[in-house]
């Protein structure tokens, strides 16, 4: 499929700013499934510096600064991208085994990383216990994966007014409720806890379903998933928010251990005052 | 004092520094105990008390954080050195500089090739399971000086004499500064003894350090500037960083005083932004930049990182350096020394175990009740807020939570022996005593890998002989350290540094604007101090005579509209810390004195943080406060224009005061000659004592009071140094001294001139005089305004955007 992806995200002070800084993801990072085109970054007003530079886990980020007072800020990356169904699972070894592959072996050390916590996920014995009830022991990965998958869709209430970014694991857990960030953070953290490695991935999702299919939580804005990583297929998506495997509808923007390392914008702005930010996504089928 | 050496009683079974069991006094310091027990008591009293008053008015501080006392506490300095035998320390410093080696060549292989990970050398868990492994400094480019600059290092002694390292502090390690005010003290206090003991000098060791950073600067190599970013007065050990960057000559800078434009980093100056060259950075890693790390700092830098990676400003210590600190690579160095440097460890790490090793692991809880627990990785949840578990603590209970918590997740645990401290005598004011001690020593890198060893360091002694707590918060106090040859004297002489000439300085015009904002304000406080002070006590005066009392309240409504007696709202006004209250200002004043204090000399800080009012239950006792307080308040205004350059600095010092007092005299008119229900002469005569100006009047007009010539002495008689029009003469001077003069005059000057023609235009015979105080209310904040806007806009701090809306 095709897709022509547009994602503005505008920012509104009561007082003048006078200087920012900021970070944007600016291009989807490099993908095997995913073929991008036609890319573009619109700042008003115009920034007086922007580099561009690839992070740690390889995201394009662009930074920028701008020196010239404004009382509004606009952000829009516009690209078109082609998604090739993703492959398809069939077997897979025992989430035992790969566990203990990532424990043991160094061929796997750039995957071994994802199995540690980070600022968002922080695993404990509570989330290990949601979790093997998934992955009994000897169960092939994937078919654990998939069934935690839809025990979190099944059992978990989507509720954007329950949680914001300080809600801990414990508490999404406790009241089973929260958004597509809360349940990729979630999943990430069980698997983790049972020593799997598990990254987060921030995307889109089609605006518009296609005739007869139902549209998907998190069409609006950015959306976000997991992925795990089980050989020999190497990193698999799974959308705990729709209970799906994603393929292609899926566009994948960046990735890293939680949110914090894929924020899509982040600045520091001197002066300001109040501010209001409004995010518009777009994403559309580009007719063959 | 002849018996205080004899009678030394050191702990058994302990290495004491000075005496040794069996074999009395070590030969290093016998010549040494010899003159300091010829010096005698006496003199060694009368020497220690002008010492430590020296150190108090110095400002010499260690702030302890959570003390609600307030501030700041003495820095605790023992009058006897430890002495370190030269031969001995010359084998630890190579050591030390084979350490300072291994630590850098494996900062560098974390933050570059990872190579150590690839060969097992390092276990994943120790960086990636790391919050203060930084992913955004992998790959930056690194001056390898940067990496190192400062590497300060924990020492102890076993029982049989031998150096272990307890810990590393590898990002920004505190305590040099004070080991060189130390120094300082110790040397007035004991010169002959420090003359004949010839102990190696710290000062090569410091230019040293100066060179290297110059050596950072690539873009600016013969007059670089070079900055050292503290996270400000709140730090506990600010006094430090105010004492370093004066003498290093490096501009003092918190992280608002910064910015970065164009992917550079520039010093926010009143004349404009400066570039910098070089930050000696003494904040931790996360919080040097708001954008890229810490979100939540308020101390940082916004771009910072992205200004390293462009290569436009240099780092050190290098971002990303404190993940060396953790506890859990110690076990690792003796092979990682191995594989860079093929060599054995020359100073051993105090045994420790890593748990993530499951061998190591199993001896850790079996061995619980001998070993000290410490986090792998820094994190706010450790047991019970504790920094170390001593296993022979625990109760059952805690000892079975502890286990489980290591057994769910052993690479987060590091255990390490209890360690074996030495002692060393202390004097306690009639004898000599044994503390327990630890070494803090220091290593500053050099070109091309090499290192230069501090040849002393910062001694830290418990509080008491049974103590073994020893911190730079909880201990005791700190000790000089004398590295002393046995024959001549250590040092090479000291040599000129190669390279080019200085460019001569008038300066002062180095001015932060924040610090300009800062002696702006401290001006503005200092003078309106002055004038509540001055109508207090003028209203304590007059409410005492019967005929005059009618007034009282009148004044001290200009200050604080209020009902009620007189007294108990004059006390108010006294003691109040509400904004209108004098201990308020002089709360503030502390405050201001306090973020400025290296760019006032240290009479002018001891007076301002010395002011201080109440408690007064009495008239009389508040008369006697108020007499002081003025002329403490004159003291620092006297000083400030006898001593201080007549740079920008001075100039912002002298702005706040002059608009402060035309202000608060504008105010005072209006508050008083408006009014006609009062005797004219006895409201007259207490303003012209208020603006101290009733002696030239009385000799101008010995006549008696009128209004006219009351106005005019107070508005715009510019003989007067009080009047109004005195004020605006000299701010307007100031004004065409500051930097960025436009042919045509300034928003402030256009003002100032506007006000100080009319006042020298005014008749005061014929004057609409509600109106023109009126007018002049409005204008003065204008011109207030106008500067600021002008000069001190951009101190304004940045802070981050909220996150995002959530999916």
């Amino acid at each position: 499929m095709k897709y022509r992806v547009r994602h503005t995200t505008h920012y509104k002070y009561t007082d003048p700013v006078s200087l920012c800084h900021n970070q944007v993801v600016s291009l989807p990072h490099p993908h095997p499934c995913q073929e991008v085109s036609e890319a573009m970054l619109e700042i008003e007003p115009i920034p007086a510096v922007k580099t561009r530079r690839r992070d740690y886990f390889g995201n394009h980020l662009t930074v920028f600064e701008v020196h010239e007072p404004h009382e509004e800020l606009s952000v829009t990356i516009r690209f078109l991208v082609e998604v090739q169904v993703a492959q398809d699972l069939v077997a897979s070894p025992s989430w035992e085994q790969v566990a203990g592959h990532l424990a043991a072996d160094r061929a796997y050390l750039s995957e071994r990383q994802f199995c540690f916590d980070s600022p968002y996920v922080v695993a404990d014995e509570k989330l290990a216990a949601y979790a093997r009830k998934s992955l009994t022991p000897g169960r092939p990965l994937l078919e654990g994966v998939k069934d935690m998958m839809a025990r979190i869709h099944k059992e978990f209430r989507y509720d954007p007014e329950a949680t914001d970014l300080s809600t801990g694991l414990g508490e999404v857990l406790e009241n089973r409720r929260g958004v597509c960030q809360d349940f990729a953070h979630l999943m990430i953290g069980m698997l983790r806890s049972l020593g799997l490695a598990a990254r987060y991935v921030s995307g889109y999702l089609l605006t518009t379903p296609p005739p007869g299919q139902p549209r998907l939580v998190g069409a609006d804005a950015s959306h976000a998933w997991l992925s795990v990583f089980c050989p020999p297929y190497g990193w698999v998506d799974f959308d705990p928010t729709n209970d799906q495997i994603p393929s292609d509808r899926h566009i994948t923007m960046a990735w890293g251990r939680d949110y914090e390392d894929v924020s899509p914008v982040k600045g520091v702005v001197l002066g300001g005052g109040a501010q209001t930010v409004s995010v518009a996504v777009d994403v559309h089928p580009e007719d063959p | 004092m002849q018996t205080a050496a004899a009678g030394y009683q050191p702990i058994p079974l302990t290495f004491d520094e000075m005496h040794a069991q069996p074999g009395g006094v070590r030969p290093h310091w016998s010549s040494f105990l010899h003159s300091f027990e010829d010096m005698g008591p006496e003199t060694l009293a009368r020497r220690w008390a002008e010492v430590r008053r020296l150190m108090r008015e110095n400002g010499v501080t260690f702030n302890v954080h959570g003390d609600p006392g307030g501030l700041d506490r003495p820095w605790e300095l023992d009058p006897l050195p430890l002495l370190v035998d030269e031969q001995e320390w010359s084998r630890l410093s190579a050591g030390l500089t084979q350490r300072a080696r291994l630590l850098d060549l494996v900062l560098e292989d974390v933050y570059g090739a990872q190579e150590l990970l690839r060969v097992g050398l390092i276990p994943p868990e120790l960086v990636y399971a790391h919050p203060g492994f930084l992913r955004g400094c992998h790959g930056l480019p690194v001056a390898p000086q940067s990496r190192l600059l400062l590497y300060g290092t924990d020492l102890v002694r076993t029982p049989q004499g031998e150096w272990m390292i307890l810990r590393d502090r590898t990002q920004a390690p505190a305590g040099a500064g004070y080991a060189l005010e130390n120094r300082l003290v110790l040397t007035r206090l004991l010169p002959e003894l420090f003359r004949e003991a010839r102990a190696a000098r710290l000062g090569p060791f410091f230019e040293g350090l100066r060179s290297s950073l110059e050596g950072l600067a690539a873009l600016h190599p013969n007059n670089p500037r070079i900055v050292l970013l503290t996270s400000g007065p709140l730090s506990p050990i600010y006094f430090e960083h105010a004492y370093l960057a004066q003498y290093l000559g490096c501009t003092l800078v918190e992280g608002d005083d910064l910015t970065v434009r164009d992917n550079a980093v520039f010093l926010k100056q009143l004349e404009g932004l400066q570039p910098v060259d070089v930050i000696w950075r003494v904040l931790d890693d996360a919080f040097c930049d708001p954008l890229e790390l810490r979100g939540d700092s308020f101390f940082g830098v916004p771009g910072l990182v992205q200004a390293v990676r462009s290569g436009n400003v240099v780092v050190a210590n290098s971002l990303g350096s404190g993940w060396l600190e953790t506890p859990a690579l110690g076990p690792f160095l003796p092979e990682l020394c191995q594989y860079f440097l093929g060599q054995e460890l020359k100073v051993p790490g105090v045994p420790s175990w890593w748990c993530g090793e499951p061998r190591a692991c199993q001896h850790v809880l079996m061995h619980l009740d001998k070993l000290v627990l410490r986090a792998a990785f820094p994190t706010q949840t450790f047991f019970g807020g504790r920094r170390a578990v001593y296993g022979h603590e625990l109760s059952r209970k805690e000892r079975d939570e502890l286990v489980a918590r290591i057994q769910a997740r052993p690479y987060a645990w590091v255990a390490q022996d209890e360690v074996s401290m030495s002692t060393s005598p202390v004097w306690t004011g009639k004898q000599l005593e044994p503390r327990h001690m630890v070494l803090r020593a220091f290593l500053s890198a050099r070109e091309e890998g090499d290192f230069e060893v501090l040849p002393g360091g910062l001694t830290r002694v418990a509080r008491t002989a049974d103590s073994l707590v020893v911190t730079l918060q909880a201990s005791g106090g700190s000790k000089d350290t004398w590295v002393v040859a046995a024959g001549e004297a250590l040092n090479a002489p000291v040599v000129n540094r190669p390279g080019a000439e200085v460019v001569l300085s008038r300066g002062g015009n180095d001015l932060p604007s924040r610090i300009a904002d800062n002696l702006f304000w401290l001006g503005r406080y200092v003078e309106r101090a002055e004038g509540v002070v001055r109508l207090i006590r003028g209203s304590l005066e007059l409410s005492n005579d019967p005929d005059d009392a009618g007034i009282v309240p009148m004044l001290l409504d200009v200050l604080h509209p209020d009902e009620g007696e007189s007294w108990p709202r004059i006390r108010e006004l006294a003691l109040e810390t509400k904004e209108y209250g004098l201990a308020f200002l002089l709360r503030e004043v502390h405050r201001l004195s306090t973020s400025i204090r290296d760019r006032i000399s240290v009479d002018s800080w001891r007076i301002l943080t010395g002011l201080t009012i109440g408690p007064a239950e009495q008239e009389r006792v508040l008369m006697t406060q108020l007499e002081e307080l003025i002329i403490e308040l004159w003291a620092f205004c006297g000083m400030a224009n006898e001593s201080m350059s007549r740079g920008y600095g001075w100039r912002f010092l002298d702005l706040g005061r002059r608009l402060e007092r035309s202000v608060r005299t504008i105010e005072l008119l209006q508050g008083t000659l408006l009014d006609h229900e009062h005797n004219q002469d006895t409201v007259l005569e207490a303003v012209l004592k208020i603006c101290d100006s009733g002696r030239i009047y009385r000799r101008r007009y010995p006549a008696g009071l009128q209004l006219a010539p009351v106005l005019d002495l107070i508005l715009c008689d510019e003989s007067n140094p009080r009047s109004v029009a005195f004020q605006l003469a000299r701010v307007d001077e100031h004004l065409a001294a500051l930097p960025d003069q436009k042919p045509m005059r300034s928003a402030e000057q256009r003002l100032t001139l506007a006000l100080l023609t009319e006042l020298r235009l005014l008749d005061v015979r014929n004057l609409e005089l509600a109106d023109f105080l009126e007018s002049c209310e409005e204008r003065l904040p204008q011109l207030s305004d106008a500067l600021f806007r002008h000069y001190l806009a951009h101190v304004s701090p940045a802070r981050v955007r909220p996150a995002l809306p959530r999916e």
